[in-house]
């Protein structure tokens, strides 16, 4: 292994960029948010990136991310954008109410929400209520690595979305992120925070895509709080540009009987990496955490989920799958806790992955930590190619070849595809897979 | 359950029934570790000077090296200069036979249930014991000498077979593999050496018996053995200590090499002292075992059955160099009260076609912790690779820990690797079908326990397998709930 390198001139940077960004708040500088802001750029110039002798980052080399002086999209002034960008990524076939960020900013809203449902910009109800999301904003998320630090310390807006009790919103939300430029080298850091009152529901979509020529790096925090038997759905889905790096960070935490979905499907980026970590502190409650990647070129996606069972009685569910293609690399880390009281724990996780191209390569490592008796705790790695029994199956029924390996890979998608529940949303996953799957096969015959 | 957990209790307050010194002069190095204690080493094993020289470089990278500590386990730190590094019993006249050994020696044998004499006439097994550090006592060499299979202490070889020696020694695990077996290649005392010429195939199982004894010895075996092309072999290793105050210190490197068509068969029965049930005491153990498949169609089997030790930290790893060669890993851990066992293995395929199969049951009572750290690394060359792992885990009781930490790194599209693992305990609907039966509670356990092993205990030899099935119900007795 290399020295640690140090990047004390990066470091710099981000600190100067940060000075500039206290200038240009002009007063909102005392205020509760840029407490944290500034407690997190005090921590990020403590420590060092991660690098490959994290445990965390053993097999994400993030040199890349770090040739880039990232300009913080908070420092810079609005982003005009055309319409037509907008309409293109907003996915239009899923009736919702909408919210467009541009570069971390709240860009337009199209809302229809019942009383008791704050939904909207960060920054905005940051100036009107701050009371509402004070006690909830930041308690989550540590700033435990650079990246979320970065986050922190430059977030200025988000979407915020807080449900009083016994309110179920009947439409999802969508929330697109549009980040990119053509001048700058962005550091865009949206900070969300999804906050659900007892009894409530809802499903969001966020749909992450890139514009632009230059690279740019998303670097996004989620903090979500399931409280009693409220019922999140998150779907999230990631188009960056193929040239640009995401780094998210998704932290729940749930009480009783509480119910807290994920989907992540990963189309886009260079690098990604996406943490999402969700801890159980109410009995009875569950969480289900899906993934699709799809890995192109010289794509590296990294997945890391942590599940910690803190009481007795919950139920954890993950399945992560990925197509890897061409020099793709796919890392898969997921990690389960079951702590010493949470008996009767239910916890299940599975990460299949299909190697296309001999080029491509994957890194899995399942990760159980038992510290409870009676608990059933399973998790199950398997990689490989595309099954040449079926193969030939399907070949001697007179279907063609590139339909063929579609049909197997599609089939192969279809555990996490299904679980979707809005339709419109399943079918366009589909349609991206199958728009992927071209690609390969114009690649591989 | 109150009943089952009075059961559990019983069984884990059972005592370490292996505790016992024997009071055989030992010639000593004094405490501490320096090159004079290595020179002082070499020169009571009347080593050439090649050796020393390959043992004070392993020193000096030593000095430059941290102790690993990303292992799951916890333990105050080792004061390497408060260790003695060298110790043999004193009395060693030349035997012809075992009467003429040291009454002492013969005893202990005796009480660890060695029978020397009838094993040479009945079970067939030739046994190099190793008593502390220095081989007092070899069977069977000459049916063995008929093969042309050399198996001897180590010192014995380095004085007999230099060539050999010196060309396979450090050939797996070099002397700056890690910080242990960096240690173990600067101190080395003794441990066996086996050859098995081409074609022949060993008539008996291969065993040694190593035992710490004297007070604050590490003790550092050197394993390595070679089957040459067509050969096959199946040793066996098995150990219990006296029961101790102060942590010993282990730290054994095993090196195996197979080439063409050759196969090893290595079998451990680990039951050394875990500590008291306060968790004070208890053996170190800081192993290297790695195989090397170098030729084609060679195999290598590693079967383990932990259930010592205060601390483990062993990873039998295979590497399958070789087209077609096959790695399997069957191990059984068991750890109660204090015990912290991080075991696993690494298989890493460089040839292709090869395979490989882990199988890993860990079960963990008491206030133990017990986790399965394991690698499966495919090539980018490494066409047509097959691995399957499962790692099931049992837990006894609400205090103790049961962790999987397998990588899984595949550079190869053909690759095919599949990885299980669950956790669970003994259930309680078990246990009341076998009651009904008539089967008192422990007895219940001792079935769904020795079931749960079942498949590691059946890849071991005869011999083993009995012990093996004694020492999981000796472990864990009453610790089932």
């Amino acid at each position: 292994m290399n020295k640690i390198p140090e990047n004390t001139e990066l470091k710099k940077w981000y600190s100067d960029q940060f000075d500039s960004f206290e200038n240009k708040l002009n007063g909102g500088a005392d205020t509760y948010f840029h407490q944290i802001r500034k407690k997190a750029i005090s921590r990020f110039g403590e420590i060092d990136f991660p690098h490959q002798k994290n445990e965390d980052w053993k097999y994400t080399n993030i040199s890349p991310v770090l040739k880039y002086n990232f300009k913080p999209a908070s420092v810079l002034s609005e982003t005009k954008i055309e319409d037509s960008l907008i309409e293109n990524a907003f996915i239009s076939e899923v009736e919702c109410c909408s919210f467009v960020f541009v570069n971390g900013r709240l860009h337009s809203s199209k809302t229809n929400f019942p009383e008791g449902v704050t939904a909207g910009s960060l920054s905005e109800i940051m100036k009107k209520n701050p009371e509402l999301v004070k006690q909830h904003i930041a308690s989550l998320s540590e700033n435990d690595n650079s990246f979320s630090a970065l986050n922190a310390a430059f977030s200025e807006d988000g979407f915020v979305l807080l449900i009083d009790k016994n309110i179920q919103l009947e439409k999802p939300i969508q929330v697109l992120f549009l980040t990119g430029s053509d001048t700058e080298n962005l550091l865009a850091a949206p900070r969300n925070l999804i906050v659900a009152g007892k009894n409530s529901s809802a499903e969001i979509i966020f749909n992450y895509r890139g514009f632009g020529s230059k690279v740019y790096l998303n670097s996004s925090v989620t903090e979500v709080f399931a409280d009693d038997a409220s019922n999140i759905t998150l779907y999230n889905l990631q188009e960056e540009n193929d040239d640009s790096f995401h780094i998210e960070k998704l932290q729940a935490h749930q009480t009783a009987s509480s119910n807290f979905t994920h989907f992540s499907f990963t189309l886009g980026g260079k690098i990604i990496r996406n943490d999402i970590n969700t801890k159980l502190s109410g009995e009875n409650s569950a969480s289900h955490l899906w993934g699709l990647y799809l890995g192109k070129n010289e794509q590296l996606i990294d997945h890391h989920t942590f599940i910690d069972h803190s009481v007795p009685h919950c139920e954890s569910n993950e399945l992560f799958k990925g197509i890897l293609d061409d020099n793709s690399r796919g890392v898969f880390n997921g990690k389960i806790l079951v702590q010493k009281d949470a008996q009767k724990t239910n916890a299940f996780q599975s990460n299949k992955a299909v190697l296309l191209n001999k080029n491509a390569k994957i890194d899995t490592k399942p990760q159980l930590e038992i510290y409870a008796d009676d608990v059933k705790c399973t998790h199950g790695a398997a990689i490989g190619r595309l099954d040449d029994t079926a193969y030939f199956y399907i070949r001697s029924r007179g279907i063609p070849a590139d339909v063929a390996k579609s049909m197997q890979i599609r089939a192969f998608a279809t555990d996490v595809v299904e679980k979707i529940e809005i339709d419109e949303l399943k079918e366009i996953i589909n349609h991206k897979i199958f728009e992927h799957l071209r690609r390969v096969e114009v690649v591989n015959e | 359950m109150s009943d089952d957990m009075k059961v559990v209790e019983d069984l884990t307050q059972s005592e370490y029934k292996w505790g016992f010194t024997s009071n055989v002069e030992a010639d000593e190095a004094p405490k501490g570790l320096n090159e004079d204690i290595i020179r002082f080493i070499s020169a009571k094993k009347n080593e050439p000077e090649w050796m020393l020289e390959w043992r004070l470089k392993a020193y000096k990278y030593w000095l430059t090296m941290e102790e690993p500590h990303w292992a799951k386990s916890k333990y105050p730190p080792i004061d390497y200069q408060a260790t003695k590094y060298y110790s043999a019993p004193k009395k060693m006249p030349k035997l012809n036979s075992l009467q003429e050994a040291d009454p002492e020696l013969i005893k202990t044998f005796e009480k660890l249930g060695i029978p020397l004499e009838e094993q040479k006439h009945l079970a067939g097994v030739a046994v190099d014991t190793v008593f502390d550090s220095v081989s007092v006592s070899t069977t069977f060499k000459e049916t063995l000498a008929e093969k042309g299979i050399i198996f001897c202490p180590i010192s014995e070889a380095i004085e007999k077979h230099p060539d050999l020696f010196k060309k396979y020694l450090g050939s797996v695990v070099p002397p700056t593999d890690n910080y242990f077996a960096a240690l173990n290649s600067a101190v080395f005392t003794d441990g066996s050496f086996a050859y098995i010429p081409k074609g022949v195939r060993c008539p008996m199982e291969l065993s040694t018996y190593f035992r710490i004894n004297a007070q604050n010895t590490g003790q550092f075996e050197r394993t390595l053995l070679i089957a040459d092309e067509g050969s096959y072999v199946s040793y066996l290793e098995g150990c219990t200590a006296p029961m101790r105050d102060e942590n010993q210190l282990h730290a054994a490197v095993v090196e195996l090499v197979i080439l063409d068509n050759a196969e090893i068969k290595y079998s451990t029965v680990q039951n050394w002292f875990p500590g008291d049930k306060d968790g004070k005491g208890g053996i170190y153990n800081f192993v290297t075992k790695r195989a090397a498949c170098r030729g084609r169609n060679s195999k290598v089997s590693w079967t383990q059955v932990e259930t010592g030790s205060a601390i483990t930290w062993k990873y039998p790893s295979c590497i399958l160099q070789g087209d077609n060669s096959v790695g399997e890993f069957y191990s059984v851990a068991v750890t109660n009260n204090f015990q912290q066992a991080d075991t696993g293995t690494k298989m890493i395929h460089l040839g292709k076609n090869t395979r490989s199969t882990i199988i890993s049951k860990g079960i963990s009572a008491g206030k133990s912790d017990n986790s399965y750290r394991g690698l499966v690394k495919v090539n980018k060359n490494a066409d047509g690779a097959r691995n399957f792992s499962q790692c099931d885990s049992m837990l006894m009781g609400d205090k103790c820990g049961a962790h999987t930490f397998p990588y899984i790194e595949i550079d190869n599209d053909t690759a095919i690797v599949e990885h299980e693992a669950t956790t669970s305990k003994v259930g309680e609907d078990q246990i009341f079908y076998l009651n009904q039966r008539g089967i008192s509670t422990e007895d219940a356990v001792n079935m769904i326990v020795n079931g749960f092993c079942k498949e590691v205990f059946n890849k071991l030899p005869m011999e083993f397998a009995v012990e093996a099935q004694k020492l999981l119900a000796v472990s864990l007795e009453g610790s089932v709930g």
